[in-house]
């Protein structure tokens, strides 16, 4: 059979030059546009309010890049872990794929079912996408930054809002998006949407639990709520977090993917039980916000653990020398590093996502009921006497507690009899009849 | 089914590590780890498909179908519809008329199969008492209309011309029954692998 005919604008896409041009292109505008209107944005850099508002105006911005380059990175890691090569078809090394996509869904029909509740379906999405980016508002992403031309001693700070509850906020919007999967399975009206819908209700309540359990434990060891208190602390001390509470790092991790709705906790959606689960019924735009509230939970999941546990901006063995600079350039270099740790727990989320299969309803409940609560209940009593001894910072006490509390799980485990997964005692026996 | 075509499995007893699930997890995270990093392995076993071609498989894809001629060029299929009987997906659509030759008493003057339909079991193959119709192993089997996807018996017949140079029909001089007497075919026993 012939050749397929190779078109000249695939071509042209396809060759790393392309690529290359509108890199520096776009390098070039920007840096251009920055240098002509720089009277201007100069005064909004030094007051906090207004770097504020630029903060999160950039925010949405790199936010949305963001999501393009996982959208792309998810299906090459897929690809790559199963031997494939992943999207390589549109642009060098299949790089301007999320352009594609992008234009694929919002040139799609948008369609709503007849008997769907339309108020309610056209929110859902809403919900989905705002609340994942609410979150963002109180990501330290660099420290403090002292710009040359301010008075001495001022700095502004790289978060939309510090705020004194932080943690609480992130924990308090992060369980709103429970609201848009819900609403989307009952508003589509179809069966499998309901299924959908109502599997997310039963596990994002239960996760809560632990992941508020984990919490806990690292709040006490910091005794703030203040996510850029808690990273200078780390950077002070030079020791991360999750060499102080490896166990509450491992709970609040499980209850982020299950948060979040990534495989292995992905019942929500369960492509191969529920067609598409809560989103079967969008199509289009309103299907890409349900898309891109899912990547940016991701991220902002992925920045708060980082924040609590790897210590954010601060690499780990010189942390100290980065947290008294304040200068523009250091800030630059410590946003960077925060990046990265962002960007590898999400290649983490997208490789545990093609290697765990997904758990069955009866086991998620039993994991996050008899597993993960009593255990992080227990190591909140361990995380308080710590504390009470004033021991919390002192990495060979805490890992005294938590190698004690990981053995005591494994001794209640093997004799409990009581099986965490697999066939229940109080299950009715299988019965084989006559065939 | 009898009795002893029942297996039963028992659940397999998991140790307190594994019950635990995070070593099972290390291990698998090992795998797809050294899957992902392993590029000779993926440039080995990918084929960048337009431009490169895999080998076709010869001996067992299930492609397109043609229907064979005999050694005199004339189409094989002597119009039993035993394919179209047992095709799950009732793609094919033959009539039959009086042959005008002296070996068999019918063929089809029409044999539609609407490769859009069909699920490509291999069904028909199997039923076919001459080996008259067969599945070839070409995969790029593309229309850009739902007629042009029914394919006539000229099509067919077309699509055994073109291949049978690369797999030749499976026992040529059948039609005429009694001569060759038949041949033995390997056929497993369903469920060959699970009695013991
Ligand atoms: S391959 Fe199967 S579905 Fe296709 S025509 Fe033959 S019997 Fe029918
Ligand atoms: S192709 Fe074979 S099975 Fe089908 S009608 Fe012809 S002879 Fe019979």
């Amino acid at each position: 059979m012939p050749d397929t005919p190779t078109k000249t604008y695939d071509l042209l896409l396809r060759r790393r030059s392309t690529l290359i041009i509108a890199a520096v292109g776009a390098a070039v505008l920007g840096g251009g546009l920055t240098l002509v209107l720089w009277p201007w944005i100069k005064p909004l850099l030094s007051a906090q309010s207004t770097f504020s508002i630029l903060l999160m105006v950039a925010g949405i911005g790199i936010l949305l890049s963001a999501f393009a380059i996982c959208t792309l990175a998810e299906r090459k890691i897929a690809g790559f872990v199963q031997d494939r090569r992943g999207p390589n078809r549109v642009g060098f090394w299949g790089l301007f794929q999320p352009v594609a996509d992008g234009l694929k869904f919002l040139l799609k029909e948008d369609f709503i079912p007849a008997r769907a509740d339309r108020p309610v379906f056209l929110l859902a999405p809403c919900i989905a996408l705002v609340v994942s980016l609410l979150g963002f508002a109180i990501i330290p992403w660099a420290g403090e930054i002292h710009w040359p031309w301010m008075p001495a001693g001022h700095t502004v700070s790289t978060q939309v809002a510090s705020i004194n509850v932080g943690v609480l906020y992130l924990l308090a919007t992060g369980s709103l998006s429970v609201y848009a999967v819900v609403l989307a399975g009952w508003a589509s009206n179809n069966k499998y949407a309901h299924f959908g819908g109502l599997r997310a209700t039963a596990q994002m309540l239960s996760y809560e639990v632990p992941l508020g359990l984990g919490l806990l434990c690292v709040l006490l060891a910091c005794g703030t709520l203040r996510l850029e208190e808690i990273v200078q602390q780390q950077a002070a001390s030079g020791v991360w977090n999750v060499f102080l509470h490896p166990l509450a790092f491992l709970l609040v991790l499980i209850s982020t993917f299950a948060e979040t709705n990534r495989t292995p906790f992905d019942l929500a959606e369960a492509e191969q039980e529920l067609v598409g689960g809560f989103h079967t019924e969008y199509s289009s735009m309103k299907f890409a916000m349900f898309f891109i509230g899912e990547y940016t939970h991701m991220i902002t999941a992925s920045a708060l653990m980082v924040a609590l546990f790897f210590g954010g901006w601060a690499p780990l063995p010189f942390g100290g020398f980065l947290a008294d600079s304040t200068a523009w350039g250091w800030a630059l270099v410590k946003f960077g590093i925060y990046a990265g740790k962002v960007s590898l727990f999400i290649g983490f989320f997208m490789l545990i996502r093609w290697t765990i299969p997904r758990f069955r309803f009866d086991q998620l409940m039993r994991l996050a009921w008899k597993g993960l609560v009593p255990i992080g209940m227990a190591m909140v009593v361990g995380s308080g006497v710590l504390v009470a001894l004033e021991r919390e910072r002192n990495v060979f006490w805490s890992l005294v507690v938590n190698v004690a509390l990981l053995s005591a799980a494994l001794g209640v485990a093997r004799l409990s009899k009581q099986e965490i997964t697999g066939r229940q005692a109080n299950m009715p026996e299988i019965e084989v009849g006559p065939v | 089914m009898r009795d002893e075509d029942v297996l039963v499995l028992e659940e397999p007893k998991l140790s307190a590590a594994e019950r635990m699930y995070l070593p099972q997890i290390m291990t698998g995270l090992r795998t797809t780890l050294r899957h992902m990093f392993n590029l000779r392995n993926r440039d080995a076993v990918v084929r960048e498909y337009p431009e490169q071609k895999r080998e076709l498989r010869l001996d067992n894809y299930r492609g397109v179908h043609r229907l064979n001629r005999d050694p005199d060029g004339r189409v094989a299929c002597v119009a039993c519809f035993m394919c179209s009987t047992a095709c799950p997906a009732d793609c094919i659509h033959i009539e039959a008329a009086e042959s005008p030759w002296p070996d068999r008493e019918k063929y089809p003057v029409k044999f539609d199969i609407d490769e859009l339909r069909c699920i490509y079991c291999g069904m028909c193959e199997e039923a076919c008492p001459v080996d008259a119709i067969e599945l070839t192993p070409h995969f790029e089997l593309v229309g850009t209309t739902r007629a042009e996807m029914i394919f006539d018996k000229e099509k067919l017949l077309n699509i055994y011309d073109q291949t049978k140079d690369l797999k030749p029909r499976k026992n040529p001089p059948i039609t005429d029954y009694g001569l060759t007497g038949g041949q033995d075919r390997e056929v497993a026993r369903p469920n060959a692998h699970t009695t013991t």
